[in-house]
């Protein structure tokens, strides 16, 4: 069972990103399929280079000229992908906000923390300067930053790594965005600065009922702060669903295989095994499954059809022929 | 050899096109004679001041003198000077720059004071003074263009030294224990030769600059001898009856000008060289 | 390090460099071949004439002295007589130094009108049609000499159709403007083409940084993307560039003001040179020094201002 698209805040339909490169055509993101409920959390995993953060840039079209994307973002009745420019930035930013991974070169080094939040409040809110000030104050207040009042004049060197991420959810944050986009929010900190940050972006999504997209390529962040997840191979979704299922019951070969590379992975006492091989390029068209040359439970077909996303569970999607044979198991088990 | 062709396969446009001019200046530099239609400096009193025409393309001076052949003729001494005002320079800027860059401590001190002291100087105002105080002409011009120019490749090459100084595989020489002249000449030389090579480049575009601008002020090739900054400043008296006596060895300096900087951002591509 | 710290610290930096600008312009005015003192009074003086100039110009004594007396006058700001116009060295300065700042001045606004905006289009429309043609234009200015330049603006725009004045300087500021206009463009084109050169890649760099797509994601206009965050970013380093081009502009200025006749200081030096004009030189050369090492202290201090990584 899927949900219904109108329950659905954000719906990702047959997502394609092609990048013109100088050694030819990369198709980074290959009909991707996902969707948002309001208030609900997605984790979007997969290796580097599977095109997660390219997915997450193009559904606000933040991708540079030689990209080429095609599909639909479906957001509020409108695609996203077939709006006018003007149009699309009364949504950025307003309906749907982004913090990227490294704060240090995400944010502008040479303009006040204070100013930078104030750019955002001046394009979505009506508010008059004084207003502005006092909203800024309360968003750095609202994301941990302590003496919010001096820190606005503060420039992002003069902040310490775990407090520029927070100033960037605060200016994500600045005109209450309804969806929060996140890409690898927590891989440029440290441990413990990881986990405040990610119980912050929590906090917010159960305070403010906002919806969040988190791309992550550890599933333990995911596991940990997640209601859905996608996992991401090759430009392509190859599993998705609640995180509690497709964490123990996977069915995609994929899934399966990451679990096992990893320490305290969701499937118990299984030896921890790295996925031997490489990924694909994706400068060359892929037949069958992506995954099938460094598949263990590889079959002849995997090679020459790609495996269609069906719903294996309720409410969960794969695309493996070998789906069954993992239900199978995990029934063993 | 295999190594040339690569490199030539993988040439960029620039440094084709660059290479081009550069032949063309070369050829009328080293036969001007064979080029030219007429004798650079013979007077021709039939046809004073003529506007260009099939006769004479770029037209005559007051003296009959067809600008083309002078034109042609002056690429010799402009080219030279783009030579001779900068090898100098090279030569002893990489030397000290790599010595200083590699060694340090005070020499390295006092080299920067010495850098803050010439960037101090309007760089043509002192090249002027100079000339002016050992006497106008090519040669002194070379000598005060000299005193001055080693400061910069020096400094470039200080710089590089300083970067490559610290990596592993100098490192390693050392610990193999070559010594320091090896690792100088060998291992960190040529690494550090390319930015210098493409910076050599523009000085000698900018040398041409120069001495045309000291030729033109009387400070630098003097009269009859044929440069462009000299006919140009032969041919300024009249230029409102005769713009090609001015004019069209003015091209010239743009031309040459235009094929030195392709040719230096070609190499700075092909070398990877970052400006 | 407060603002006014580093001020006093770029300063007391700039002294040793003076004392060294002071030992070479002292050197290289007595290595001026030709006696200054018959340049002065011409070959028919008798020799109780000379003997009195050169006692009057402290040529009599030893060249520690000279170069001594010479420090001492230079900081009390007293060059001496010229030898040529027979007044004070720094009257004839202070008469000529506002003409070449002024020259220099519009020479670099020009350059950065023409530059930054057409810096941007290059930038904006890398490897296509516009910005080829952008780089190719200034790729001309660049190898053009200033005096050809000069030369030939001054024949089709003064000579021929006559809107502007064939040289000299104006009275008041509009007539100033309109007698320098031309010679500051002049100035102007090569400067122009350095900084579009280096402002294109600035922009070209600043472009693909992370924070350009973050204030996109920002959902701000393309206008203030542009402005504030691409083009302030890029200026940053252009500073510098227009700073450290301070010796140059100088040195094209003598050049633009022998063509346009502007009674400048460069033209003053050439002037000087051919007359071995002596404490004139000397004056002149500090003093250039000076307004060079002026300019980078002024552009320290617009870095700082633009950019809080400096400062603090």
């Amino acid at each position: 069972m899927m949900a219904a698209p109108s329950s659905a805040l954000l719906d990702v339909r047959d997502l394609h990103v092609r990048f013109a490169t100088a050694r030819g055509e990369v198709r980074a993101v290959d009909g991707v399929n996902l969707s948002v409920a309001p208030g609900e959390t997605l984790g979007l995993v997969g290796e580097s280079g599977s095109g997660k953060s390219v997915t997450l840039r193009a559904i606000l079209r933040l991708l540079r000229a030689n990209a080429a994307i095609t599909g639909e973002v479906r957001w509020q009745g409108e695609n996203l992908l077939a709006l006018p420019e003007k149009r699309l930035r009364d949504i950025r930013g307003k309906d749907i906000a982004v913090i990227f991974q490294e704060p240090m070169s995400a944010l502008n080094p040479v303009i006040s923390i204070g100013r930078q939040i104030d750019e955002s409040l001046v394009a979505h809110t009506a508010l008059d300067a004084a207003g502005r000030r006092r909203r800024a104050i309360e968003l750095l207040d609202l994301v941990g930053i302590a003496s919010p009042e001096q820190r606005l004049a503060g420039f992002p060197h003069e902040f310490s790594g775990g407090m520029r991420q927070r100033a960037m959810i605060a200016i994500a944050l600045a005109a209450e965005p309804k969806l929060l986009l996140a890409d690898e929010p927590t891989t440029a900190l440290d441990v413990t600065i990881q986990d405040q940050i990610l119980k912050l972006l929590l906090r917010l999504n159960r305070e403010l009922g906002m919806g969040l997209i988190l791309v992550t390529h550890d599933l333990g962040v995911v596991a940990e702060t997640c209601d859905r997840v996608s996992v991401m191979y090759a430009g392509r979704v190859v599993e998705s669903g609640p995180v509690d299922r497709v964490f123990t019951a996977p069915r995609h070969a994929y899934t399966d295989a990451l679990l096992r590379s990893m320490p305290h992975g969701g499937a118990a006492r299984a030896p921890l095994r790295p996925i031997p091989g490489q990924p694909p390029r994706l400068d060359r068209a892929i037949a069958g499954c992506p995954f099938a040359p460094r598949c263990a439970l590889v079959e002849d077909r995997c090679t020459v059809e790609a495996p269609p996303f069906a719903v294996v569970a309720p409410d969960q999607r794969a695309a493996c022929w070998a789906s069954d044979r993992l239900a199978a198991r995990e029934g063993v088990a | 050899m295999t190594a040339l062709a690569l490199t030539f396969r993988r040439a960029p446009a620039s440094l084709i096109a660059g290479a081009a001019v550069l032949l063309v200046v070369l050829v009328c530099a080293v036969a001007p004679g064979l080029i030219a239609p007429y004798d650079p400096l013979a007077f021709d009193y039939g046809a004073l001041l003529q506007p260009p025409s099939a006769a004479h393309p770029f037209g005559t001076d007051q003296f009959g003198r067809d600008i083309l052949s002078r034109t042609i003729a002056a690429a010799t001494i402009d080219l030279q000077i783009a030579i001779f005002a900068t090898v100098g320079p090279l030569v002893i800027g990489t030397i000290i720059g790599l010595l200083v860059g590699y060694y340090g401590g005070i020499a390295d001190a006092i080299f920067g004071r010495l850098v803050d002291l010439v960037v101090t100087f309007p760089f043509l105002v002192l090249v002027i003074a100079i000339v002016a105080v050992l006497g106008p002409g090519l040669s002194n011009m070379y000598i005060a263009i000299g005193v001055v120019g080693w400061v910069f490749y020096a400094r470039l090459m200080r710089g590089e030294v300083q970067v490559l100084r610290g990596q592993d595989y100098v490192s390693a020489a050392k610990v193999l224990g070559y010594g320091e002249a090896r690792i100088l000449l060998r291992h960190i030389l040529p690494n550090a030769a390319r930015p210098i090579l493409v910076y050599w480049m523009t000085d000698m575009a900018l040398a041409i600059l120069l001495g045309s601008s000291l030729g033109y002020l009387g400070l630098g090739a003097q009269p009859p001898a044929a440069e462009w900054g000299v006919l140009i400043a032969d041919g300024k008296n009249f230029f409102s009856q005769a713009w090609w006596i001015t004019v069209f060895p003015g091209f010239a300096i743009v031309f040459c000008g235009i094929g030195f900087s392709l040719f230096g951002d070609g190499l700075a591509d092909l070398m990877d060289v970052r400006r | 390090m407060s603002k006014a710290g580093l001020i006093a610290a770029r300063l007391l930096q700039i002294l040793p460099t003076f004392l060294l600008i002071g030992v070479v312009v002292f050197v290289l005015a007595r290595l001026l071949p030709g006696d200054p003192v018959s340049a002065a009074l011409g070959d028919r003086a008798t020799d109780e004439a000379v003997n009195r100039l050169r006692e009057q110009m402290g040529l009599d004594r030893s060249i520690l002295e000279q170069f001594l007396l010479f420090l001492r006058s230079a900081v009390q700001g007293d060059f001496g007589q010229s030898i040529a116009f027979r007044t004070p060295v720094t009257t004839v300065i202070a008469e000529r130094l506002p003409v070449t700042l002024a020259l220099t001045g519009l020479a670099t606004l020009i350059a950065l009108a023409l530059a930054v905006p057409l810096a941007f289009v290059a930038a904006v429309n890398a490897n296509r049609w516009p910005d080829f043609l952008i780089r190719g234009v200034f790729q001309v200015g660049l190898s053009s000499p200033v005096f050809y330049v000069g030369l030939i603006l001054l024949t089709v725009f003064a000579a021929w159709f006559r809107w502007f004045p064939v040289g000299g300087y104006g009275e008041g500021f509009a007539d100033i403007l309109w007698h320098l206009l031309l010679p500051s463009t002049t100035l102007a084109l090569s400067f122009s083409a350095v900084i579009m050169r280096n402002l294109r890649a600035a922009i070209l760099e600043v472009l693909n940084a992370e924070f350009v797509d973050f204030a996109r994601a920002k959902g701000l206009s393309r206008r203030v993307v542009m402005i504030r965050h691409v083009l302030r970013n890029a200026l940053i380093s252009t500073v510098t560039l227009v700073g450290l081009h301070a010796g140059s502009l100088l040195g094209g200025a003598v050049i633009t003001e022998s063509v346009f006749a502007v009674p400048g200081v460069g033209r003053l030096m050439v002037d000087s040179i051919f007359a071995r004009d002596y404490p004139m030189i000397q004056a002149l050369t500090l003093i250039l020094a000076v307004v060079v090492s002026l300019a980078f202290l002024i552009t320290d201090l617009i870095q700082m201002a633009l950019d809080p990584r400096v400062a603090r």
